[in-house]
């Protein structure tokens, strides 16, 4: 039998006998399903470090990861090496988590119908090291080019490719090539010998060196920063307690993601240890709220023509009109529950079996003016810009963390605030959305969400909105 | 791969860069095997056994300088890894910082670091679920108001590591750890409650008994049921163990030579100068035979020590690399630290603080009304500023005992502010993990609520 026309096949020899022979083995003491991941990780990096390309690295690794399901149980194993018998061995212990005769499996592999959500032109590591090395020397110049308090400037480019090869018991074969490219720039700004304010911008997605000109060039994202890290030298501290709260479009987003995004995961769901357990068809949210899980948007940084799993992703409705309508689900999760798989099982590489996880989570615009909005605040603040978030889904208690906010006085915006985190419990926090505002931004592509130890690129996005109450963790 | 063939690698790495233009190279090489069972309302959820290794190379042209790595250790493998090496080091710019540690810095310490115990790798696979099984059974059994678990989670772990460079260091240790996990649920009425017990050793016979494991967690989840949001105010608020660590992770993070050459620390320019109440001595301990933090040598080749960071509230040293030193004109501490590849950042061996007198009851009893704090949640810690403001859940102090839980809350202030308001240190340090810290009140902090 001839080669899989894939890279799996070109370089490593790798035919359809091949995987099915590793499925046969893996199925070997029985079990209901069993799958092959196969990927192959390219890399490349290039850090900028007080105007100096100080280093760069690039590198490859590779694996499979072997998975056998029986009942509610995995039985998982992996190899660096893809030669047949470490691949075999490899099948032979995952297949342990099952005791009784083989199962059988389909042969004869099928593909699926094959779609492209980040055709890019030329590979970002297929470029000249040169072309992305004035990235990051371009990104340095306008930032201290900005303002002369910015002293420090570190940019740093990354972009990889990743070969991915899903092979299932139940016959189906899917591939996918998954480009991905950043560009990072962090500022310090400070006036005389004052204290020193940060600032961080950057972005990205599935996207080739293209993407960054226009809103997305190096200078784009180095002003951005600058600008933030110099409107944080006025900041005076937060303030302390509950509050209106106004997030600002785009990345704020993250919000939803803590909220309610990994309460709504199926694992949790199925054990029942979610806040949102068995809160199907509730209302969660005030009624301007419709939340979306859509890892189909052309070249998103969360998007994906097949998830980790070879299911072709989907938009999923979490919350439409604030009524709760569905989880995130994997194969495992729809196989227990009866349901089939919503395209959200993934995983951080080979060494890992996949979840149930987001993609790009957004809220969808409301008809509320943004400026408008903020008129209505007698007292509160504007969060335009966060660093990271963190949710105990038991519990539903979620956090994240405002780096860039200004106090709303009478309608107006006035002073910038120091960094403050925002505190709010899952089910509850949405239903105080008084206002959606009518400018849905995506984020610029900078996000990674972090789940049992394995860190995956996932996209959010909102409107303005306005929540009437929410606890800000000031200290004034 | 055996130690000896994968120093072997690690030599071929550096042999090969020197004759291919490299004027200074270091190769790092890590093998891991991992086992894992996971078990969940008394069934097995999931196994996991596999191994991995890979190797960095980063190599220096002049002052130039480049890094690669992979997972393919083959001769083809490593000659690939060089060449990317290489290849990427002609586009960076000169670092006139640049270089490897001084021939006469290098070295390791000897004797028995006891970091890898024999009896980890005998552990059969059945042993490892019997302890999952055990620790969330004991945990159900506790009280009718755990309901519900996430599960339980015992691992086994092997591992290796090669670091070799071309000023003529080769050296490798072994580690095992040994970990045994659970997270049971606790309900009452709407509200459900996750808490956790987490017990790791270096040798399978160092865990704690599954049973305690399961006690404790069950212990942790059921304090928090009923737990209500207060009112904004200012107390004083006690960290357990557990928490008061990321304190200790934040100084570290200040007074890295990284953070000290970015000028990026609220610690900057502070040497000699009192930081913190006069009762908190900080100290980074790399050398202790069997902790956590212990390794005969940093991440480029320089002997572990032991560093004084703060004595009696003074600030008496930075952390730093080999890079970092050059660029304040210091000398490296041993603090090099790398995942395979690059240039090395800053880690730190066994960070804890001495402890102190009190034992927590009597913190509780001296506090008389505060917050006790025993979880932490979000990333709202800024160590340039010192900007402090965190999710905290926990139990109101009140008459100096524990009483009711509290959540849904944050805890701000200034990390400067908060080490000169340190107003107890525990007795009750005890080593777990790398960061270790008694409990530690902090007076006059905000606590955002209602």
């Amino acid at each position: 039998m001839s080669s899989l026309s894939n890279l799996f096949g070109q370089k490593f020899g790798l035919t359809e006998r091949d995987l099915e022979r590793y499925l046969a083995e893996a199925l070997s003491k029985g079990g209901d399903y069993a799958d092959l991941y196969f990927e192959y990780l390219a890399t490349s990096s290039i850090s900028l470090d007080e105007s100096l390309v100080k280093s760069a690295t690039q590198g490859v690794s590779l694996g499979v990861g072997i998975r056998v399901l029986s009942g509610e149980r995995t039985g998982y194993a992996y190899s660096d090496d893809l030669s047949p018998d470490r691949i075999l061995k490899a099948a032979r212990t995952a297949a342990c988590i099952a005791s009784g005769p083989a199962t059988e499996i389909v042969h004869g592999l099928k593909s699926g119908e094959k779609r492209d959500l980040y055709p890019v032109g030329v590979l970002a590591g297929d470029t000249p090291l040169e072309e992305r090395v004035k990235l990051v020397k371009r990104a340095d110049a306008a930032a201290r080019a900005h303002d002369s308090r910015v002293f420090q400037v570190q940019a740093i480019y990354a972009d990889s490719v990743r070969h991915v090869l899903v092979a299932t018991s139940d016959g189906r074969l899917s591939t996918d090539l998954q480009p991905m490219a950043r560009l990072n720039v962090a500022v310090l700004a400070r006036e005389g010998e004052g204290v020193p304010q940060r600032g961080y911008a950057g972005g990205g997605g599935r996207v080739g060196l293209e993407f960054f000109t226009g809103s997305h060039s190096p200078e784009a994202f180095a002003e951005d920063a600058a600008r933030q890290a110099i409107v944080q030298l006025h900041a005076i501290d937060a303030p302390a307690g509950e509050m209106t709260v106004v997030l600002g479009p785009g990345w704020p987003g993250i919000l939803l993601h803590e909220a309610v995004g990994h309460g709504l995961e199926a694992d949790f769901n199925r054990k029942g240890v979610s806040a949102f357990s068995g809160r199907v068809g509730q209302q969660v949210a005030s009624p301007l709220c419709t939340v979306v899980d859509d890892g189909t948007i052309a070249h998103r940084r969360g998007s994906l023509n097949v998830d980790d799993e070879g299911e072709p992703t989907q938009q999923n409705v979490l919350i439409e009109n604030g009524v709760l309508r569905g989880y995130l689900t994997d194969k495992l999760s729809a196989r227990l529950s009866g349901g089939v798989s919503t395209g959200s099982g993934r995983r951080e590489n080979y060494q890992h079996y996949p979840m149930p996880r987001m993609t790009n989570t957004f809220m969808l615009a409301g008809e509320s003016d943004p400026e408008e909005i903020i008129k209505t605040v007698k007292k509160g603040i504007f969060c335009t810009n966060f660093g990271g978030g963190q949710v105990d889904i038991t519990s539903g208690n979620f956090v994240f963390s405002a780096s860039e906010s200004f106090l709303i006085e009478d309608g107006k915006i006035t002073s910038p605030v120091r960094g403050a985190t925002l505190i709010g419990n899952g089910p509850e926090a949405l239903k105080h959305v008084s206002m959606v505002g009518n400018d849905l931004k995506l984020d610029l592509g900078i996000g990674v969400c972090g789940k049992e130890g394995q860190s995956v690129p996932v996209g959010v996005g909102m409107p303005t909105i306005k929540i009437d109450l929410m606890t800000v963790g000031g200290t004034r | 791969m055996s130690e000896a063939i994968l120093r072997d690698v690690a030599s071929l790495a550096i042999r090969l860069a020197a004759e291919r233009g490299a004027t200074d190279a270091e190769c790092t090489i890590a093998e891991g095997d991992e086992f894992s069972a996971t078990v969940r309302l008394g069934e097995v959820e999931t196994l996991k056994e596999a191994g991995s290794r890979a190797a960095g190379l980063r190599v220096l042209i002049g002052k130039r300088q480049g890094s690669s790595y992979t997972s393919d250790l083959t001769d083809e493998g490593v000659s690939q890894m060089v060449d990317a090496a290489i290849a990427i080091a002609r586009i960076t710019e000169e670092d006139p910082f640049a270089g490897l540690p001084e021939p006469e810095e290098l070295g390791q310490i000897e004797g028995d670091l006891k970091l890898a115990e024999a009896d980890v790798a005998l552990v059969e696979a059945s042993a490892r679920i019997d302890a999952a099984k055990r620790a969330e059974a004991t945990a159900l059994a506790a009280d009718p108001r755990i309901t519900n678990s996430e599960g339980a989670g015992c691992e086994t772990y092997t591992g290796c590591r090669v670091f070799a460079n071309s000023r003529g260091f080769l050296g490798s240790y072994s580690s095992t750890t040994a970990s045994l996990s659970v997270t049971p649920v606790a309900r009452e009425g709407e509200q459900m409650e996750r808490d956790y017990w987490h017990s790791i050793s270096r040798s399978w016979a160092g865990l704690e008994s599954p049973e305690d494991v399961g006690r404790k967690a069950a212990a942790r989840a059921l304090r928090r049921l009923g737990a209500r949001k207060i009112e904004t105010c200012k107390a004083t608020v006690v960290f357990e163990p557990r928490v008061a660590k990321s304190i200790l992770g934040h100084i570290f993070e200040a007074v890295t030579g990284e953070a000290i050459y970015r000028k990026s620390s609220f610690l900057l320019d502070k040497l000699n100068e009192k930081i913190a109440v006069d009762g908190l001595t900080l100290i980074d301990d790399a050398t202790m035979p069997g902790y956590f933090g212990t390794s005969p040598f940093d991440d480029e080749g320089v002997p572990s020590r032991r560093t004084v960071i703060v004595q009696n509230g003074v600030l008496k040293n930075y952390l730093y690399n080999t890079y970092s030193a050059r660029k304040l004109g210091a000398k490296t501490t041993g603090n090099g630290s790398r995942g395979l590849t690059g240039a090395a950042g800053i880690g730190h061996g066994t960070l804890f603080i001495e402890p102190g007198t009190k034992t927590p009851e009597e913190i509780y009893a001296a506090v008389g009304t505060g917050l006790y704090v025993t979880e932490l949640i979000g990333f709202g810690v800024n160590t340039v500023t010192g900007d402090y403001s965190r999710g905290a859940a926990g139990l109101w102090i009140e008459d100096g005992k524990l009483s009711y839980p509290v959540a849904e809350i944050t805890i701000a202030g200034h990390l400067s502010d908060m080490l000169k308001n340190i107003i107890h240190i525990g007795s009750d340090l005890e080593f777990r993990g790398s960061t270790c810290a008694p409990t530690i009140a902090i007076s006059d902090m905000t606590i955002s609520g209602k």
